[in-house]
């Protein structure tokens, strides 16, 4: 089986359904001939042509509002949003057309649109390069939102999304692009969305974890075990739908719960998933719920390893969950 | 007009001539206000029966629109968008399109959507906003939308619509039916970012598109004035690579001689288009809207001698295609079918609160299943 990392997944993903599906049509900022400033359409447009590979004047708004369009008119549109952090512009044709279209409609005019952006820290990246801005996008009815943490879901569950009805944002972990490698199957499989992953089994807390972070997780979660702490660590993979039953399935069997984030702290996606947690499985908690997130500041240049969550503060909270009487 | 199908050039600023600026800041007029013309302008579509077409989907705009805002005026409806004024600019666009084109309206545009088909049924049904609203009541009144004719339901935010219109001639274009989106505009949306990415977007690629900017001259208490520096709306088009024509937006044969060419240009594989249409917000802007608190509404009286109905009536009068008579039998036609219409929507029941969940997504997540349940079990 090859070895992949997260952009080869994804350009292979591309590939395939743009092979399979006529309708599947990609646009962005220098998406066409350059490939993408990730590479990440490197060679769609040699094969696929200008009319389906498309590279667009620089307005975010202008490439998510005629994606729309395409939707509503037939075609399977996958947008580029060079990096998450300049998805801004375009954020009132997401929140406002995108994720509305289909209910505003009464069903006649769904836009099945799916976003693509690299999001996070740990690049050097600054503001404008680092954010996660998932929450924004979670609270809005009507997108689903995917992160994979690794190939092969990247690979499968952008297929699946792309063979979807809905929009959804698909947020790909730009640190660990490259880093993060392993065997993807050639030809099609998908990975269906609302379907997390556990990732490590374990008796002792939960740890919920998606995208980038699910490596500083893992990290944790391994040196953990050396300290006698049994983390079971789950990948959540999609947002929403959230599959709610594997955390909580989880939640009951450890009692204790760490969740991470790279986002702000502040009414960030963990503080959905807490306040799942004790509405569903309050009486299985034998600790407070723990949240490890970015500070709520901007994203800081020189100091983002001071702001990304680190094996180290995931180990610190795990072990004050574990310890808690 | 010299706009001769699948013929235009790319625009190079070093290439603009005399007549490319002369198009975009003159005001092209086919009927005079005694409603005499020059026979040579119009096309030989223009046969007696699509003349009386439009003039009849103007008249049901007039008609419809009188009857429901008397409707709110009681108190039976909750909010009123009308087009009064606007008549010619609506049909006179919408008569260019072919069934198979599509319509990316802004507010004015609901009178294009029954032209081309939408039940005038559906749009009260809209008003009401009741079970039988195609779109479900998801929206507030005079936001309707209809597959049937190709009229894609609107939202509140300005020029939105518009990225969408260059996204649906993109798809055209790859799909090489011949077919042409119009996209709508009013002047208050030329300053907004979305009308500018979608005139930059449809100069760049060359896409079967025509957009269409109402100029009525107002947005909700705002001229035009202070909206734009620019000596006319159509100028603005020109910047972007754009042909770009005005037209007398209350001379229903000048807006259609005009749409029609930009059509025909954009079927034939020519490219974009924008036309700005010169009329006047007779009316409020909303139900909700009280002009008289900030314009000399003697102006307003001034605009009424341009009506354009009165203008289509005089022409076809000359003509011998229509009499007093008959123009106020078209109208009674007309407003016992809206009657009839509003009495049904009186009495039809909301959409099932089941349905709140609905189009969300393809199908209701979890999530969405469980707020529901929750909801009925706590309502009984």
């Amino acid at each position: 089986m090859p070895v992949m990392n997260i952009i080869q997944a994804v350009n292979d993903a591309l590939r395939i359904e743009m092979r399979r599906d006529q309708r599947v049509v990609v646009l962005g900022e220098d998406v066409g001939k350059f490939g993408g400033v990730f590479r990440a359409t490197s060679g769609l447009f040699e094969e696929f042509g200008p009319d389906r590979v498309i590279d667009t004047p620089l307005a975010e708004a202008g490439i998510i509002g005629s994606a729309v369009g395409m939707a509503l008119y037939g075609l399977r549109p996958v947008p580029e949003i060079q990096f998450a952090d300049f998805i801004y512009p375009a954020y009132d044709q997401i929140v406002n057309e995108l994720a509305k279209f289909r209910y505003r409609s009464g069903g006649q005019y769904p836009a099945p649109v799916v976003i693509r952006t690299p999001y996070g820290g740990g690049i050097r990246g600054g503001h404008y390069h680092s954010q996660s801005p998932e929450a924004y996008f979670v609270h809005t009815p009507g997108l689903k939102v995917v992160i994979p943490s690794n190939p092969y879901d990247a690979k499968g569950l952008l297929l699946s999304a792309m063979r979807g009805e809905d929009p959804v944002i698909f947020m790909e972990p730009k640190r660990v692009y490259r880093a993060a490698r392993g065997e993807v199957p050639e030809g099609d499989y998908t990975v269906p969305l609302g379907q997390a992953k556990i990732v490590r089994e374990g008796k002792g807390i939960t740890v919920l974890a998606y995208g980038a972070m699910l490596h500083t997780v893992i990290e944790a979660a391994a040196k953990a075990a050396e300290a006698g702490i049994d983390a079971e660590v789950i990948d959540l993979r999609t947002l929403l739908p959230l599959d709610l039953e594997t955390v909580l399935t989880s939640v009951r069997k450890t009692g204790r719960v760490c969740i991470v984030h790279e986002a702000p702290r502040t009414c960030g996606y963990g503080a959905e998933l807490a306040a799942l947690i004790a509405e569903k499985a309050l009486t299985s908690l034998e600790a407070p719920i723990e949240r490890v997130a970015g500070f709520d500041t901007p994203f800081p240049y020189t100091l983002e390893n001071e702001y990304l969550p680190s094996p180290e503060r995931v180990m610190a909270s795990m072990r004050r969950a574990v310890e808690f009487q | 007009m010299s706009l001769a199908p699948g013929t235009a050039p790319r625009r190079r600023l070093d290439g603009l001539a005399e007549a490319d600026i002369a198009q975009a800041t003159g005001l092209y007029q086919v009927l005079r206000e005694d409603g005499s013309c020059d026979e040579g302008e119009l096309g030989p579509e223009l046969t007696p029966l699509k003349l009386l077409e439009i003039y009849r989907g103007m008249l049901v705009i007039r008609v419809m629109d009188e009857r429901l805002l008397a409707l709110q005026r009681q108190g039976r409806i909750g909010f009123y968008g009308e087009a009064r004024g606007q008549e010619a600019s609506v049909i006179g666009s919408a008569a260019a399109t072919r069934p198979d084109d599509w319509i990316l309206p802004a507010l004015r545009e609901a009178g294009a959507g029954i032209f081309r088909g939408m039940p005038l049924s559906a749009y009260i049904a809209q008003i009401f906003g009741t079970g039988d609203d195609p779109c479900k009541g998801r929206q507030m009144p005079c936001h309707p939308g209809w597959r049937g004719a190709n009229y894609v339901p609107m939202s509140s935010c300005i020029a939105t619509q518009l990225p969408h219109a260059v996204g649906v001639a993109w798809g055209m274009k790859i799909e090489g039916k011949g077919r042409v989106c119009l996209g709508y505009i009013g002047d208050g949306g030329t300053s907004e970012e979305d009308f500018h990415v979608a005139m930059n977007f449809a100069g760049v690629y060359q896409l079967p598109l025509v957009i269409v900017c109402q100029n009525n001259q107002w947005a909700i208490s705002t001229p035009q004035q202070r909206q734009t520096a620019a000596e006319t709306i159509a100028l603005k088009g020109l910047g972007y690579g754009l042909p770009s024509f005005r037209c007398d937006g209350n001379d229903v044969l000048a807006v259609y001689s005009t749409v029609a060419a930009a059509v025909a240009r954009a079927r034939a594989g020519g490219g974009a288009s924008f036309v700005e249409t010169l009329t006047y917000r007779m009316g409020a802007h909303s139900s909700s809207d009280d002009p008289t608190r900030y314009r000399d509404e003697g102006i307003t009286e001034a605009w009424k001698q341009k009506d354009p109905l009165l203008r289509m009536r005089r022409y076809l009068e000359h003509k011998r295609l229509l009499d007093p008579a008959r123009d106020a039998e078209l109208a009674v036609e007309i407003e016992a079918e809206v009657r009839a219409a509003v009495a049904a929507q009186e009495a039809a029941p909301p959409p099932p609160v089941e349905s709140i969940i609905e189009d969300v997504f393809a199908e209701p997540p979890a999530h969405l299943r469980e707020q529901l349940a929750t909801y009925l079990s706590e309502r009984e």
